[in-house]
């Protein structure tokens, strides 16, 4: 069993809560307290009862956290009711929508563009970021990237490249300034999706060449969605759109599936059992992973003896290593 | 003045044009082609009537005797704040390459929709017809041609104006669908004569609009400011909104307005009538003589907001870009005046006296930072209130460092 320390999900998690900080206080972006706590509460709550049905091996609290700041700082919502279903629609398509042993959506994503185009009620507001945090997102951006070693870097650069690509392509053809082009790259909301949603290292593709084809896609879409068609929340619809491409691609070009650094707080059983996470660690990250692929449903329903063993860790009494 | 429900959008322009009203015309890029019955010329006196009621407010709470416990409020007329729009003028010659694609008479407005190959060609051909457009407009033209976007442009037919009895420009209205929900602001940032003033009133169903590409900021609101604020208010309000744009570096719209029109407790102004709001475009609200009464004070079903930009090239380089929220709350910009209690009284009011000075003190610090006004400048302007409520005296030092 590794020790925890660096695992990114910490580093990104402590930036995404800055940045939320610095949006409601600093930005006047409309981030309501009792959200953040319903939308946290029914994510943590929703990671714990699935992780248990679901057999896991462990509570591992990292990444419902990480779901709720994305929530929280892009989703608007008119009540806290569309917030707690939005952390429940995000936590659950991890452990109902999976491909291969992957979930299929990017959790946050998944909840918002659901709930956008079912519901008034629920909307993001791209314009709010403004550009003022251009520096602040970008260093932390490239923070996070330089503590992941880069090692799954390439949607978000790929993603960027393609779509500073269009804009300047776009720009030229109508004789636009270039001011237009660096206008929309330094969009807040542009940004934090690009560094911290589509760059989610558990659904993109496990092939490094794949990762780039596939930002380059969602960027491709996306500008397809905002300067074709004319309408908003481009890049978003566009992860949305191509969630199921990363199966296939997965399939095309193999690639070792990633896994989070183990660094998770409680253990629900006494052995290791990692199970949603098919270990990888130690391997180049080009070499072919022979991966059990089994649908989360079914496992769900196999594994009932994972509630067994839950109590000790849960109490506290972190099992033997 | 946008409506808009899914793609349906209405467009009303009105202006603030001074001079002649044979220089007068209008150049607008529009997504689609718009016919002749797309367009109509409305009543000023509609948009006078929206602005009025959605203008930012000046209350007055008087400070009731501090020996008795009652309480009064009162409402001040709210301020009208003038109406302004970017224009394109008039003057020149030439033509080449340019598909009128529609061509008719709408009240006083002789109106051309016009699309062209070739930017060059078209500013030649508008230049020749007596539209004068800013100078370094081609490129902007060019890009909008190659957006596919027509041109509506709009010139005073002065026989039908002398005809119909108008002296005042009325607003001009288009009806098209699109999914472009924007605003075109670039022509009027090209000549770079100063920063251009804009209002955007918007009329849709479901919730406040804001901007995709640009920061919406809320004005600050709900704040208490010293009673000679009364006397000018419209003076107040205008350094406001420069002071606050300049602190969002000329790059942010405002929010002036924003409310659900089925009720306003109190109103700046009457709510407007569902003929009324029929009239500025909201299609979905049935005709009148369809059972909506004068003044429908319920079930309006129209969210409107209110947004003021003032933009130049730097901060605003592409045009307005808007969706609409799910964000139903309300928000006014409103400002309070507290009159103390300047009567006898008929016990020891020195606490009252006391906190009353505080406050006054308070309002200016608050008026300071919102206007930046000078604060000393601010001080000899507010009638102070002394220990036992006479007229105070202000202590030498106040004014000495700060």
């Amino acid at each position: 069993m590794q020790t925890p320390a660096l695992d990114p999900r910490h580093f990104q998690i402590a930036v995404l809560a800055i940045l939320a900080a610095f949006g409601a206080a600093g930005l006047g972006i409309d981030i309501r307290p009792l959200h953040l706590v319903v939308v946290a509460a029914v994510a943590l709550g929703t990671q714990y009862l699935a992780g248990r049905l679901a057999g896991l091996a462990r509570f591992d609290p990292l990444s419902a956290l990480v779901t709720t700041l994305s929530l929280t700082i892009l989703l608007r919502t008119d009540g806290p009711g569309l917030a707690a279903l939005a952390a429940l629609l995000a936590i659950g398509s991890k452990f109902l929508l999976r491909v291969r042993g992957k979930h299929l959506f990017n959790p946050a994503n998944f909840a918002i563009v659901t709930l956008m185009l079912a519901s008034d009620g629920a909307w993001i507001s791209t314009g709010q970021w403004g550009s003022a945090a251009l520096g602040a997102l970008a260093l932390s951006g490239l923070g996070w990237l330089v503590l992941t070693r880069a090692r799954r870097a390439e949607t978000t650069v790929a993603f960027l490249a393609t779509f500073a690509a269009l804009l300047t392509a776009r720009a030229l053809l109508l004789g636009d300034p270039l001011a237009i082009v660096f206008h929309h790259l330094s969009n807040g909301a542009l940004l934090i999706f690009a560094f911290f949603m589509i760059s989610d290292p558990k659904t993109t593709p496990d092939a490094a060449a794949g990762r780039l084809l596939f930002g380059a896609i969602v960027a491709g879409l996306a500008f397809a969605i905002q300067f074709l068609a004319y309408r908003p929340y481009g890049p978003l619809l566009a992860l949305y759109a191509c969630a199921p491409l990363t199966p296939l691609l997965d399939c095309l070009l193999g690639g070792a599936r990633y896994r989070w650094v183990a660094s998770s707080l409680f253990k629900f059983t006494r052995q290791e059992k990692s199970d949603a996470t098919h270990a990888t660690r130690g391997l180049g990250r080009n070499d072919a992973v022979p991966v059990r692929h089994r649908a989360g449903l079914l496992r769900l329903l196999r594994r009932p003896r994972g509630h067994r063993a839950v109590q000790p860790g849960l109490a506290g009494r972190a099992g033997p290593r | 003045m946008l409506v808009r429900d899914d793609d349906r959008t209405v467009i009303t322009m009105a202006n603030d044009f001074q001079g002649d009203a044979r220089d007068f015309a209008v150049v607008v890029p529009v997504p689609t082609l718009v016919e002749r019955g797309q367009v109509n010329v409305a009543d000023m006196a509609l948009i006078d009537h929206l602005d009025a009621y959605t203008a930012p407010r000046l209350v007055e709470y008087h400070d009731p005797d501090p020996c008795r416990s009652y309480e009064r409020m009162e409402e001040l007329a709210s301020a009208r704040v003038p109406m302004a729009q970017a224009s394109e003028d008039a003057a020149a010659a030439r033509k080449r390459g340019v598909t009128i694609e529609a061509s008719y008479t709408v009240g006083e407005y002789d109106i051309l929709v016009l699309s062209a190959e070739d930017s060059g060609g078209l500013v030649a051909w508008l230049t020749a017809n007596g539209y004068r457009l800013p100078a370094g407009a081609e490129p902007v033209v060019r890009s909008y041609l190659r957006q596919d976007m027509r041109f509506f442009v709009a010139k005073v037919n002065l026989e039908e104006q002398a005809r119909l009895g108008y002296t005042k420009l009325r607003p001009l209205q288009v009806a098209y669908e699109s999914p472009r929900f924007m605003l075109p602001i670039r022509l009027g940032t090209v000549n770079a004569q100063g920063a251009q003033e804009l209002f955007v009133y918007a009329l849709t169903r479901s919730g406040r609009v804001e901007t995709t590409n640009y920061r919406t900021v809320r004005l600050p609101s709900d704040t208490e400011v010293p009673e000679f604020v009364e006397e000018e208010f419209g003076e107040f309000y205008r350094a406001l909104f420069s002071r606050q744009t300049e602190k969002q570096n000329g790059r942010a719209v405002f929010l002036e307005y924003a409310w659900d029109m089925a009720w306003c407790d109190p109103c700046a102004a009457d709510p407007l009538s569902a003929d009324e709001l029929r009239r500025l475009g909201v299609f979905w609200i049935s005709p009148p003589g369809g059972g909506a009464g004068r003044v429908a004070p319920q079930g309006q079903d129209v969210f409107v907001t209110r947004l003021h930009v003032r933009y130049d090239q730097a901060g605003f380089p592409e045009d307005l870009v808007f969706h609409e929220t799910g964000d139903r709350s309300n928000f006014q910009g409103r400002y309070v005046i507290r009159r103390p209690w300047r009567a006898a009284t008929s016990c020891d009011a020195s606490a009252y006296y006391a906190s009353v000075n505080e406050r006054q003190e308070r309002e200016a610090r608050v008026l300071a930072n919102l206007t930046g006004w000078e604060l000393a400048d601010i001080r000899e302007r507010i009638r102070f209130l002394g220990e036992a409520g006479e007229p105070a005296q202000e202590p030498w030092w106040k004014r000495l460092w700060n």
